[in-house]
């Protein structure tokens, strides 16, 4: 899976500044999609395109357990975030709701990729290579139920009981 | 009809969740029944609509991390203060996918409404749950809202826990969150010289009966200074303190008293924070934009820190009013 690199080099991100609190009760996901961001990066909508990827520090999507930050990010056309960790309730919306894949990344691609750098990451060989700048990384490989929920394409089409 | 209120705090005011229960929310502060010895765990919306079709859903065991607190905490100083203090100390993702269990005699000698408040925030610091073990407190606490029949889950003998965190209550002091992270503590002492715009009571984590009872005896015979918004957490705790007399204190000091809804902490309504507008909150988060405009500022703090500063414009220590 290709695509660009928008990076944040901060940690924290909260959900409240993916998705602020007076869009809560937006219910048209492609108007959802203007307002991703917005509470950081109000220049996000303008400048994020179909299959771009966002990297960013620790703790990616703390906070408010609003679906909405998956959903706002994914409907603006991100595919996968990379961090170095994820806030819990991100983690599992993102998987669950099938909305983008997080990928959990080490220091070494966190300081290598920057802004703008086309990057390839392979799930199945847990790799992500940064065709920008001809490196490759390790990624952390996705937990068993995870693998199997991300494959499933998430949580409703997931048949536990065919394991 | 008519029994309304923050989700996370109607759920132990009508004794909902029961200690050994495995309860799920559609919120992030779900942990709060926690403290009634439940595993009390937040989850997103395609999970709550699985919960709700197929009555399971996938968790990973988490490790836990045990705080211990020694001795009672000094009477100015609230379990938000504790709370702050280990956020404080271990992160905004200190204990993420964690269990947060807290005990020791400090616990033992809190009340569940303390205890509430503790288990709120683990959140705040990445937790997966919060959890107290339930004792005779617990117990009383719900059979005086009707619950009968309470399964009392208990830890093993022999708990090894991933991480011990040891506290002395005694020196536990007042405490702030600064603008923009749960975090960013300090001391009451060490606050910032600010003038404060408003104060706001609110929130399952600051607005339970106890926190409108220590907010009064700091306002009682006091004027505010300050915009002071007070929101009691439930319609059973607004009732409560109209019949003891806690709303007319409130009134009479100035403040204003709104319905029991999450109001202004997630920026919803009932006081929304304006552009630069700077408020003292016993809410649970100072995100940027979190309470309203993105350039506003919140300060978190006890709701006797709050109730104090709303008297004095500044970020106040209660010891000075108590």
């Amino acid at each position: 899976m290709k695509g660009n690199i928008i990076k944040y080099d901060r940690d924290n991100i909260d959900t409240d500044v993916i998705i602020p609190g007076q869009y809560l009760k937006v219910h048209d996901y492609a108007e959802l999609a203007t307002h991703a961001m917005e509470g950081l990066d109000p220049d996000f909508h303008s400048k994020v395109k179909e299959g771009d990827f966002i990297l960013s520090g620790k703790n990616f999507g703390c906070g408010s357990s609003r679906e909405h930050a998956p959903i706002a990010l994914s409907q603006s056309g991100i595919k996968a975030i990379l961090a170095l960790s994820f806030a819990r309730i991100f983690y599992r919306n993102s998987v669950d709701g099938a909305f983008l894949l997080p990928i959990e990344i080490y220091q070494d691609a966190y300081d290598g990729i920057s802004e703008g750098d086309e990057i390839d990451i392979d799930i199945s060989k847990n790799q992500i290579k940064n065709i920008t700048k001809n490196q490759t990384y390790k990624m952390k490989p996705f937990s068993e139920i995870i693998g199997k929920i991300i494959a499933a394409g998430g949580l409703f089409k997931y048949k536990p009981d065919q394991d | 009809m008519g029994q309304y209120g923050i989700c996370h705090t109607i759920s132990h005011e009508q004794a909902m969740v029961m200690p050994g229960d495995v309860y799920v929310g559609g919120d992030s502060h779900t942990n709060t029944t926690g403290a009634l010895g439940a595993f009390a765990v937040g989850l997103g919306h395609t999970d709550i609509a699985y919960v709700l079709l197929n009555g399971n859903i996938w968790f990973k065991v988490p490790e836990t991390y045990y705080f211990k607190l020694n001795g009672t905490l000094p009477n100015h100083v609230m379990a938000k203060d504790f709370i702050l203090k280990i956020i404080g100390e271990i992160g905004n993702d200190g204990a993420a996918y964690q269990t947060m269990q807290f005990g020791g005699s400090g616990i033992d000698a809190m009340s569940v409404e303390s205890r509430l408040t503790l288990c709120n925030m683990t959140t705040e610091a990445g937790a997966k749950n919060g959890i107290v073990e339930p004792d005779q407190k617990v117990v009383d606490y719900l059979s005086a809202k009707g619950a009968t029949n309470m399964r009392l889950v208990h830890g093993d003998a022999d708990t090894e826990y991933s991480k011990l965190f040891e506290f002395e209550s005694s020196e536990i002091e007042p405490m702030i969150a600064k603008p923009f992270s749960p975090d960013n503590t300090c001391v009451v002492g060490e606050a910032p010289s600010v003038e404060l715009d408003k104060s706001y009571i609110g929130s399952c984590t600051g607005a339970k009966y106890e926190d409108l009872e220590a907010v009064a005896k700091i306002l009682k015979g006091r004027k505010v200074k300050i915009r002071t918004e007070i929101l009691p957490a439930a319609i059973s705790i607004y009732q409560r303190a109209m019949e003891n007399g806690l709303l007319k204190i409130f009134l009479d000091a100035g403040a204003t008293v709104g319905p029991p809804t999450c109001g202004a902490c997630c920026g919803a309504h009932m006081g929304v924070l304006a552009k630069d507008e700077i408020c003292i909150s016993t809410t649970n988060r100072n995100f940027p934009g979190r309470m309203g405009h993105v350039e506003s500022q919140t300060y978190l703090a006890s709701p006797m820190v709050a109730a104090a500063s709303a008297v004095t414009g500044k970020i106040t220590d209660p010891r000075d009013l108590l």
